[in-house]
């Protein structure tokens, strides 16, 4: 109140008043503006459908007339870098004959046992690492330190643990693939704001309630996108784990033709890997989106 | 009438650097059963504190809450809380949003959505039944929230703050729809705002919280009609009124910025 009365005061002289930020500092240098961008340039701004197609045709062509020019012109020599069409052949041949099948089967089994069985851990440790303190305490610190452990380097051991059979090659995938599982749900988990629960308990709901209709719905979207970026880890390390020992399986088919130096075949399983690969993503990406209607 | 709720020297302290910094203390109040009751102050006074010990969320240092004679322990559906952010389910349309309560007990389906149906009619929702929250305008999502909070058919209803995000027109819209519902239903309103002209407009008793710490510094019975128009607002008696209660909030504001 007082403050208000100093400021209008009420005889005709006005006061010395002191002097205003303008007239205390001299003036800023201004920068020429910026100007409007171009559509391509702007930042985060949509892009017309039809650039936008032509861009994503564009980074497939682009590499690939770039591999067919090198291949046709003989600048590099084919058995550094066979032509398309020889990895096609190649890839043809071996669908045939069915070996392509049967070691893509072999692959995708393990990833199957392997990454499941590491999903399967992870989500119920995730999720209690993200709902209880206690649970967070006891297995934050060792899954943090663990995932830093390449699981590559863990190969020797498992051999000597596990045989040479399927299991340590399953082992290699849960050991890559669990920790990063297991932080990223406890993620996605914490995301649920607290306020969400502290209502669902004055709606009458209790502890098991609140996690079973509330903190899982809420943060099942979450879930699976951690699941689909780790899966991408699973399938590298199928690979590693198959150039050690083993009788099938993709990885173990690269090796097999980096020794008759078919270079051809191993692009043509590399082609394999990676289409698999997207599929699957793909896959989990829709699954997500089709869970996740309701994300704003 | 009878006191529903009441509150006998509660207070609450929180540490704060190996102290106990109180927020709220010897809080006394008594709730009437069918009242509306909005406590004003300014931040800082623990107007969300003392509704969330209502609410059971939290529990006093001292003292003790009392809900019909009986101490409130924990939270419960007999205490419905609104808050300023609606924290409505967004993955649960409108309908299922109100039902939520009401499928955590064992009363049939049929029953069930006579119920949901009747609050879904009552807050002006039962066109957006099929609707998810990411679609609704704020006013339609605080709507989903007191219709959530009201199926449950609470002994009070707690607002904390539940227009506070809303834009001007939007939240006069709320303050007519709040004061029917409430007539409506037949709850009792226990609400917290930094609004006095929303206050003084809602509530049949106002409560102006002190800060530093948290303390009951007046407690005004309004002499306002019962029926309520937005007109009234610019009646002297109104106005009055509301600088009556602005002064309070201002005076008992030491702390300010």
């Amino acid at each position: 109140m007082a403050g208000l009365a100093k400021a209008r005061p009420a005889g005709g002289v006005a006061p010395e008043r002191p002097p205003t930020a303008r007239q205390l500092f001299g003036a800023l240098p201004r920068r020429r503006p910026s100007g409007p961008p171009g559509t391509l340039l702007a930042l985060r701004t949509p892009l017309p459908g039809r650039i936008r197609t032509l861009l994503v045709l564009a980074s497939v062509a682009v590499p690939l007339l770039v591999w067919l020019v090198l291949g046709a012109s003989g600048a590099v020599e084919p058995r550094f870098l066979p032509a398309p069409g020889a990895v096609w052949t190649a890839g043809v041949e071996m669908a045939r004959s069915g070996e392509l099948v049967t070691d893509a089967w072999a692959t995708v089994r393990r990833i199957l046992y392997g990454y499941g069985l590491g999903v399967a851990v992870a989500v119920p440790l995730g999720v209690a690492m993200g709902s209880f303190t206690a649970a967070r305490s006891a297995l934050e610190p060792v899954s943090g330190l663990l995932r830093y452990l390449p699981a590559a380097a863990f190969t020797p051991l498992l051999l000597i643990w596990l045989g040479i059979g399927e299991s340590p090659k399953i082992a290699l995938i849960f050991i890559g693939t669990v920790f990063f599982n297991m932080l990223m749900v406890a993620d996605a988990v914490r995301q649920v704001p607290l306020e969400l629960v502290n209502v669902s308990y004055t709606l009458g709901a209790r502890r098991g309630e609140v996690l079973g209709k509330v903190i899982l719905p809420y943060a099942l979207p979450g879930i699976v996108d951690a699941v689909r970026v780790n899966f991408a880890a699973a399938w590298g390390l199928v690979v590693v784990a198959e150039l050690v020992n083993s009788q099938e399986g993709l990885g173990k088919r690269i090796l097999l033709a980096q020794r008759f130096t078919q270079t051809d075949k191993i692009f043509a399983i590399l082609v394999v890997i990676g289409l698999i690969g997207v599929t699957a993503d793909v896959a989990l990406r829709i699954t997500r989106d089709r869970i996740g209607r309701w994300v704003p | 009438m009878t006191g529903l709720l009441e509150l006998v020297g509660v207070g609450r302290e929180f540490p704060r650097r190996g102290r106990a910094v109180p927020a709220l203390t010897d809080i006394d109040l008594r709730i009437a059963r069918t009242s509306f009751v909005c406590v004003v102050g300014a931040s800082g006074s623990g107007k969300s504190t003392l509704l969330s010990l209502v609410a059971g969320l939290d529990r006093p240092s001292s003292g003790e809450i009392l809900l019909d004679g009986n101490p409130v322990l924990g939270p419960g559906p007999d205490r419905g809380l609104v808050l300023q952010s609606g924290a409505v389910y967004p993955w649960r349309t409108v309908e299922r949003n109100v039902a939520f309560g009401l499928e955590l007990l064992r009363i049939d389906r049929a029953e069930r959505a006579r119920r949901v149906a009747w609050y879904l009619e009552e807050t002006g929702l039962t066109a957006l039944r099929s609707a998810l929250p990411k679609q609704l305008s704020g006013g339609q999502r605080q709507r989903v929230a007191i219709a959530r909070a009201l199926a449950c058919e609470p002994d009070v209803l707690l607002l904390d703050e539940p227009f506070g995000a809303l834009d001007v027109q939007t939240k006069e819209d709320m303050q007519l729809f709040i004061r029917r519902v409430w007539r409506d239903t037949g709850t009792t309103v226990l609400m917290v705002t930094h609004d006095v002209e929303e206050a003084v407009f809602l509530g049949q008793r106002v409560v102006v919280l002190a800060s530093d710490p948290g303390r009951i510094a007046a407690d005004i019975t309004l002499e306002l009609p019962e029926e309520r128009e937005l007109a009234i607002k610019r009646t002297p008696e109104f106005l009055e009124l509301r600088a009556r209660v602005e002064d309070l909030v201002r005076t008992f504001h030491q702390h300010a910025g």
